[in-house]
């Protein structure tokens, strides 16, 4: 129940004892602002670590063939494994459900020419899918599509790294570019924001690279995403029931490691959880013991606020005060004074964080902040702080004897 | 009024203790006023201790306006001081960071009472100690006379039964100390049964019995001829 009259008396109180209030909130205030800013650091530290994962879809699984390592069902090792056309629909029909986008990718390098200008660049014979788990972005015109695949059209997609190099102003879409001999038109031009090595890339219909690089339906890799509904487990499970069922295929032992080796970034994305989780942890103890600290300091000045009002409490008890008044009234004010400047350290911490942020960003800290959640959260915690800080000298206080603290002096 | 039957009580000194007071019978009526007198250590003091409630005696009964008064819980014993006692205390006692109004008023808010009523009685109670203009000062601006008289107002807020002052006039000097007396002698014409301790011949001689304890035990007790001290206040 709210008692105006017994807020009056607290505010009473802490005003009539300014400094002490103040000097017994700084505690509380300061470790407030240092748990704040900690955990806005450690916030920033985890927006870097998703960035540094890239713009890649991040839910990649990737699959190479190599030559087998051991002997198995009667075939000798040191056998070629070679992906085929056919794989890609193998995967497909076996885990459908837990594929997103899947591309067979069959990588070359070419020099190009257009108008006399040359440079050598990486060429890529791709899926129309491989636009989404590489995250390009179109620039202009457009990217390959399922009839380019269905003709084996003589058709590309350059990087803008390409385009700025051999076209200069021009705009390139329409143009013929010359790949090792053979022209071939630029319908698309993407940009990725991974960086400039990832925009010196030519895609072309994976079809046509097969056709017109050895004529067979060869492939160099699977590049798949999962379905990003799979959770972490889920996906490296997934991860390992693939590569066990391609061994299968492929008459592959299962114990071969290098016959078949699959990629799952559901393995870089658990670490970068454990790595945070593990950030987290730390800066939560961090920041608890600041608090701790913090609260024995509110309590120590509360006791002390106790001995020094020992006489007054006497007085309000020979006056009537029953037990649970006085309790009360020290019960609070320590909760009032630990809240209000737990508040305004958590002020100042998230103004620090606004103003210092934007400049954290070279020690990898990006966007620090705190949510509103921890807020919440904060303040829940405060007002359990003040109360805990309050309760041992609220106790002593109640059991003062009127007759000892009357005594004359 | 009060009644007190074979009261004892001792107070542990390390492996010993100290018997105060041994075998108190005193019986004070409605409309008394009495004098508790004695030397340091004869255990005046711990028997209005007794009597206020602040302090419990070992054995023996002790009857407060028709109730007994034992193994009360703190809960109750702030109860009953509330309703029952006005304490008159040597030095005052007054939260000093509170002006005179709300001193008076700290009774009544414990009693549960509205602000604007209990700053309304309060403010009456001042006026009768004559304190009406300093009502919004703080102890510290008053001077010994007037804090005791803001003191005693407290004490009569809540319409007490019983009024226990203990050495009222001891920090005061002897002008303030009979104008102190005088108003505590208006009281009791009005009715108010006051009791008091003292070690002054001449202020226990303003009352109307003199009651002499002598190492916790009662050696005289007896009615006097009040000495009168002329009307100043209304």
């Amino acid at each position: 129940m709210f008692d105006l009259d017994l807020w009056r008396e607290i505010v009473q109180s802490i005003n009539k004892n300014r400094t002490r209030s103040l000097l017994s909130g700084f505690t509380v205030a300061f470790a407030i602002l240092l748990f704040t800013i900690l955990f806005g650091i450690a916030n920033g530290l985890q927006n870097t670590f998703k960035e540094a994962f890239g713009t890649d879809a991040n839910n990649s699984i990737v699959i190479f063939s190599g030559r087998t390592s051991k002997a198995n069902k009667g075939l000798q090792a040191g056998r070629k494994i070679q992906f085929k056309n056919e794989d890609r629909q193998f995967i497909l029909d076996e885990y459908g459900d837990k594929v997103q986008f899947i591309t067979s990718k069959v990588n070359k390098s070419a020099s190009a020419s257009y108008k006399g200008e040359k440079g050598n660049y990486e060429l890529r014979g791709v899926h129309p899918e491989y636009m989404f788990i590489e995250n390009n972005v179109i620039d202009k015109g457009r990217y390959i599509n399922q009839q380019d695949i269905d003709n084996k059209t003589k058709v590309v997609v350059i990087g803008k790294v390409v385009e700025d190099d051999l076209f200069f102003k021009e705009n390139a879409i329409g143009k013929y570019i010359n790949l090792s001999g053979i022209p071939y038109k630029i319908v698309g031009v993407f940009t990725d924001d991974e960086g400039d090595s990832e925009e010196s890339v030519i895609y072309m219909p994976i079809s046509t690279t097969q056709f017109l690089y050895g004529n067979n339906d060869f492939v160099d890799l699977i590049h798949l995403t999962y379905n990003p509904e799979l959770n972490n487990d889920q996906a490296l499970s997934f991860g390992t029931d693939l590569t066990k069922s391609l061994k299968e295929r492929f008459s592959v032992a299962q114990s071969d490691q290098r016959a078949i080796r699959l990629f799952n970034m559901a393995e870089g994305t658990k670490q970068v959880e454990i790595m945070t989780m593990s950030l987290t942890f730390i800066i939560l103890i961090i920041g608890f013991g600041t608090l701790i600290a913090g609260i024995v300091g509110v309590s120590n000045i509360m006791i002390f606020i106790v001995k020094e009002r020992t006489k007054e409490i006497g007085i309000r008890k020979a006056l009537g005060a029953s037990p649970k008044s006085i309790v009360s009234i020290i019960l609070l004010e320590s909760i009032l004074i630990t809240a209000i400047a737990g508040y305004v350290g958590l002020l100042v911490g998230v103004g620090v964080l606004e103003l210092v942020g934007p400049s954290l960003k070279e020690y990898f800290i990006k966007d620090p902040g705190v949510s509103n959640s921890l807020v919440i959260g904060a303040t829940i915690t405060l007002i359990v702080a003040g109360a805990i800080a309050g309760y041992l000298p609220a106790k002593k206080a109640s059991q003062i004897k009127p007759i000892v603290a009357l005594r004359n002096d | 009024m009060l009644e007190i039957h074979n009261l004892h009580k001792s107070y542990p000194i390390g492996e010993s203790s100290l018997h105060v007071l041994k075998g108190i019978d005193l019986k004070v009526d409605q409309g008394e006023m009495v004098a508790i007198m004695g030397s340091s250590g004869s255990g005046k003091s711990t028997l209005l201790n007794i009597i206020g409630m602040l302090d419990e005696a070992d054995s023996g009964e002790y009857i407060l306006d028709g109730l007994p008064i034992k193994n009360l819980t703190e809960k109750k014993a702030a109860v009953y001081r509330n309703k029952f006692l006005g304490f008159i205390f040597q030095s005052f006692n007054l939260i000093n960071y509170k002006n005179a109004l709300e001193n008076v008023a700290l009774p009544l808010y414990y009693q549960g009472m509205k602000r604007k009523e209990r700053n309304e009685l309060a403010m009456f109670h001042l006026e009768k100690v004559g304190l009406a203009n300093w009502a919004h000062h703080l102890p510290k601006e008053l001077s010994g006379g007037q804090n005791q008289r803001v003191a005693i107002a407290r004490a009569l807020a809540a319409n007490p039964k019983l009024l226990l002052a203990d050495e009222p006039t001891g920090a005061l000097d002897s002008k303030t100390s009979h104008e102190i007396m005088e108003f505590i002698q208006q009281l009791n014409d009005e009715g108010k049964t006051i009791l008091m301790v003292t070690h002054e011949e001449d202020i226990a001689n303003m009352c109307k019995r003199i009651v002499r304890l002598r190492d916790g035990v009662i050696v005289e007790d007896k009615f006097v001829e009040q000495v009168r001290l002329k009307q100043q206040y209304v």
